[in-house]
């Protein structure tokens, strides 16, 4: 026990002491995006206690209140900080659960992508020949099919094997697949090109001359010496993931309506726009960008960071 | 020969007191620290060493491609009385073909893949010497033809990787070699090479330097290229001179003990030993150096004063020893002469 | 499959008497480097096979040391790959005790004789796993082989072959990065250790550090084989580190063993030219001013090596039978050297080191 607790607290030290927390201290950008990424994060996930009503919850709206301003107009309150919709919704509180959805359809969708691109890009990678070649083409004719085409695709399809009633409640998975789908190549790519030179560096062939078999190797020996460029896709996949998910919602093959995402939001607002109501879309397209910038900045940092040239 | 023998009272490279410092996150690492030598024209000095020793870095500052954070910290460099350290980039660039050459470990990466040998010849040639197109094309190939490349004539329009690794490094020399420069910077020249086509590049460079007067700093972890090559040889430990001599006294009577160790552990054929001799330890990182001299924690004969106070060079016999094993014998030297 | 049957028979015999450890026979290893099939058809080229290892046979007697010496590219390396099985061999037979270990599948099929051997490599900072800590590194060999053992039992172990290669119990905590070149060798050889191997591949295990360095790990070595009767199989391109280590000496030219015997023979009296040829070509430490004869030429390239003897286009003494016919080795088992200038008388005289 005291063993694993010295190790753990020994990595801390390991961590603090590091270049990339080095460089992480030393960019001002880096900080304030990270800021940024954890507050909106935190705020999403403890949305039912941060958030002042719960927007999909019909006890609490009020049809009386609905359509008013932001708070600094004549007739907005502060109540509803950031307005509220045509059904009596406070803005913000739809935009912290809304943040909450896009969120997790974004990291499970990158989650599943780097489970299957990383295990993809090991195999072929590793074993080289036929099973490289049949992999690399499949991600091939991956790439030529746009995201959104293979999302509709995939909807389509469950839509017409599920029962209609299902639909709303299958619809974040069908999404998820959909996102996983369209973007494991590029985890595929990087790992199978990072496995190609591990597996030739004599920590490998050593490991199988002491005699582990395959699998072992590529888990336990050439996976943790690619999972640096890992994390920095999966960084920039989750921004990309985040907005393909609004762009979907937005279309109307994303989430329902009953619990929406930032798109669904921005979707809704849209609506209402040319009506003068304009804080119904431009708050959640506002969260939406500010969240992808401040990831993405994060995943430029962790590149560079990463980089042996530049350590 | 004629070089060591007598030393003209001006030396072609002066080097004082020469500090190469690496600012760090974590303070600033010494890699070379408070040098000095001087190479008489014509003459070969041999830099030995240990990777990490700072031999290469000393190299590197003489030329003026000190990679950043890398810097010159203190101390000067002369090239023929003339200071050379602190000189703007681009005269730096001229006086690094005309009359500084550089060979460095790896011909590939001193030529350009991109144009044939004699193109990049040529223009060497051309930039330091008033030189037409023609009569540079004819001097390219005299030089490759000196440099023992077989139908120099032909082979000139040759692309860098249409040469094997020894041809290569030939091409390296005589492109030093291209704007007769006084003297020649030789950073590992052969490590790179097999052993058969070592013994040729070592031959060839002395050869050529004997011929021309050219002076060289041969820089090598190698003690059998220098013992070969050079006339006197400074060894180098920590980023510091431990012993500078000529090169039959540091061979075979080498007087630091590090020196003194390294010589034993090195594995000669005809030389039946069970074990070699072997210094305990290794060389410390530059965050590391202790205090005193730094060789103090390996050598068998440190006592008190080598754990505090760090020796300078003194005389002693025919070298100069950075140990306080030889400062009685320097002070009588000193007394006495 | 008939090898196989005939090998069962051989551990008897192994028992009394042979204590030959690894015998190799017509080993052969080539490399195929042609461009896709597409390209080929394309650009109407032949395919390109690098004949690395062109029928090497030699044996390895049991506590002695057998080294392989030559240029880069001559298949020493190649050699050392094809004995521990990270690559199968094209033709030719390896035995471990009478026991065929050839391909994969013979391999498979005697996983003691893989726990058996071990390599060190060349390169101290790529044969250690950068993500792992030491004590991980040295106790893999023990996980894979002695399934079962306990976790303080391994890590007793671990710091004992640590503490057996020069380092501390305590250094198993920390990751490789924070040792040097030499240590990290240590490292290499305490993991080697681990499984309790008999014969041990060394590749080119001192090139890569510095000359006191070198002598260090070269006397630790010396020691191990004494304490533990380790055999070696010692690659390197360094005669007089070959010269300080070995038993017997084999000499490789392009994918051939061109001379082998006794260390003190081989290079007391040399007499392939092209060991003659790389004796003379090593730096002189003693300074005794002799006069070096030039070599003249370069390895060529094993793509397309010349016909007959691969070494007549850089050798004083070829003859037209030179360029024509593969000279065979003539000797003993122990000694032997392959030259039609030896074979005919023609050679003149060592002039001696």
């Amino acid at each position: 026990m005291s063993d694993t607790t010295s190790r753990i607290s020994d990595n801390i030290d390991r961590f603090f002491d590091s270049d990339v927390w080095w460089s992480f201290k030393s960019s001002k950008v880096t900080i304030g995006a990270a800021i940024v990424t954890v507050l909106i994060i935190i705020t999403a996930i403890f949305a039912h206690w941060v958030a002042p009503q719960n927007p999909f919850d019909p006890a609490q709206l009020d049809l009386l209140d609905s359509s008013l301003p932001p708070v600094w107009y004549a007739d907005g309150t502060w109540k509803y900080m950031l307005g509220t919709d045509d059904q009596g919704r406070d803005i913000l509180s739809a935009l912290l659960y809304g943040s909450r959805i896009s969120l997790m359809v974004g990291g499970a969708s990158v989650v599943a992508a780097a489970l299957i691109g990383v295990t993809l890009g090991l195999l072929a990678g590793y074993l080289g020949g036929s099973v490289d070649s049949l992999i690399m083409r499949v991600a091939d004719v991956q790439m030529s099919f746009p995201a959104i085409l293979v999302a509709l695709l995939i909807d389509g399809v469950a839509r017409g094997l599920l029962p209609n009633e299902r639909h709303d409640e299958l619809a974040i998975w069908v999404l998820i697949i959909a996102i996983s789908l369209s973007t494991w190549v590029p985890f595929a790519r990087t790992v199978r090109g990072s496995t190609m030179v591990e597996k030739n560096r004599e920590y490998v062939q050593a490991a199988r001359v002491i005699g582990r078999r395959p699998v072992a190797i590529m888990l336990h020996h050439v996976l943790p010496n690619v999972m640096g460029p890992v994390l920095v896709i999966a960084t920039i996949g989750l921004a990309t993931a985040i907005l393909t998910e609004a762009a979907l919602s937005f279309l109307g093959v994303g989430v329902p309506p009953t619990s929406p995402s930032l798109g669904t939001l921005i979707q809704i607002g849209n609506n209402f726009l040319f009506s003068g109501e304009w804080w119904m879309v431009v708050f959640p397209g506002i969260q939406l960008a500010v969240l992808v910038l401040a990831v993405n900045l994060l995943g430029d940092w962790l590149r560079d960071a990463l980089n042996p040239k530049l350590r | 020969m004629t070089a060591s023998d007598e030393p003209s009272d001006r030396p072609l490279l002066e080097v004082r007191n020469l500090r190469i410092e690496f600012p760090t996150r974590r303070g600033t690492l010494v890699a070379v620290d408070d040098i000095s030598f001087a190479i008489a024209p014509g003459e070969v000095l041999g830099v030995v060493g240990e990777s990490g020793a700072g031999k290469s870095l000393t190299g590197a500052a003489i030329i003026g491609l000190l990679e950043p954070p890398g810097r010159i910290g203190a101390g000067e460099i002369l090239l023929e009385g003339e200071r050379i350290d602190k000189l703007p980039y681009e005269e730096l660039r001229k006086i690094r073909g005309k009359r500084i050459g550089t060979i460095f470990q790896d011909p590939l990466t001193s030529l350009n893949p991109l144009y044939t040998v004699g193109e990049q010849l040529i223009e060497t040639i051309r930039t330091h010497l008033p030189l037409g197109e023609t009569e540079a094309r004819a001097r390219a190939v005299n030089l490759l033809e000196e440099v023992g490349i077989p139908a120099a004539d032909e082979r000139i329009d040759h692309y860098p990787h249409q040469f094997s690794g020894g041809m290569r490094q030939r091409v390296v020399i005589a492109l030093a070699l291209c704007a007769e420069p006084r003297m020649v910077v030789a950073d590992e020249p052969t490590t790179a090479l097999d052993v058969s086509i070592q013994a040729q590049i070592i031959s060839l460079i002395k050869r050529l330097c004997r011929e021309n007067g050219t002076a060289v700093m041969l820089v090598t972890h190698d003690m059998g290229v220098i013992a070969e090559t050079a006339d006197r040889v400074a060894v180098m430990y920590a980023g510091r001179i431990a012993e500078i001599g000529p090169v039959t006294e540091v061979v075979k009577h080498a007087k630091h003990p590090y020196t003194h160790g390294l010589m034993g552990s090195i594995p000669a054929i005809g030389h039946d030993v069970d074990a070699l001799t072997q210094i305990d330890g290794s060389m410390p990182r530059l965050n590391e150096i202790p205090t005193g001299c730094a060789f103090n924690p390996r050598c068998p004969k440190a006592f008190d004063r080598c754990r505090v106070e760090r020796p300078s060079l003194m005389p002693a016999g025919r070298s100069s020893v950075a140990c306080w094993l030889y400062e009685d014998e320097a002070k009588e030297a000193a007394h006495g002469g | 499959m008939a090898e196989a049957t005939i090998a069962a028979e051989k551990p008897a015999e192994a028992g009394n008497g042979n204590d030959m450890l690894l015998e190799v026979d017509g080993l052969v290893r080539h490399f195929d480097v042609s461009p896709p099939f597409l390209n080929r058809v394309l650009e109407r080229t032949g395919r390109r096979i690098v004949r690395a290892v062109e029928g090497v046979s030699f044996s390895i007697r049991r506590g002695e040391t057998f080294s392989l010496v030559g240029e880069s590219g001559c298949g020493k390396s190649t050699v050392a790959r094809l004995v521990v099985g990270l690559y199968p061999p094209s033709a030719g037979t390896l035995q471990f005790e009478g026991v065929d270990i050839s391909s994969p599948r013979a391999r498979r099929e005697n996983p003691t004789i893989q726990s058996r051997m071990q390599m060190i490599f060349q390169d101290p900072y790529a044969s250690l796993n950068p993500r792992w800590r030491v004590a991980d590194i040295v106790a893999e060999p023990i996980r894979v082989h002695r399934k079962g053992v306990s976790r303080t039992d391994v890590l007793a172990r671990v710091g004992e072959l640590l503490r057996q290669v020069g380092l501390s119990a305590s250094d198993g905590e920390k990751f490789p990065h924070e040792f040097s070149g030499g240590q990290r060798q240590r490292i290499s050889i305490a993991r080697a250790l681990a499984g309790e191997p008999e014969f041990l591949v060394c590749d080119e295990p001192t090139s890569a550090l510095d000359v006191s360095v070198q002598a260090q790990i070269l006397n630790l070595m010396k020691r191990l084989q004494k304490r533990l009767g380790l055999t070696y199989l010692f690659i390197s391109h360094d005669l007089a580190v070959v010269y300080h280590v070995s038993t017997i000496v084999g000499v490789m030219y392009l994918g051939r063993l061109v001379e082998w015997g006794p260390t003190k023979e081989l290079f007391g009296a040399p007499r392939h030219p092209y060991t003659r040829m790389l004796l003379d070509a090593i730096p002189d430490l003693e300074m005794s001013g002799r006069a070096r004869i030039p070599v003249a030429g370069e390895v060529p390239s094993p793509i397309d090596p010349p016909p007959g003897c691969a070494f007549h286009p850089r050798c004083p003494l070829a003859s037209d039978r030179c360029r024509q016919e593969v000279p065979k080795a003539v000797g003993s088992a122990t000694a032997a050297v392959a030259c039609h200038a030896v074979e005919e008388g023609r050679l003149p005289p060592w002039h001696g080191a």
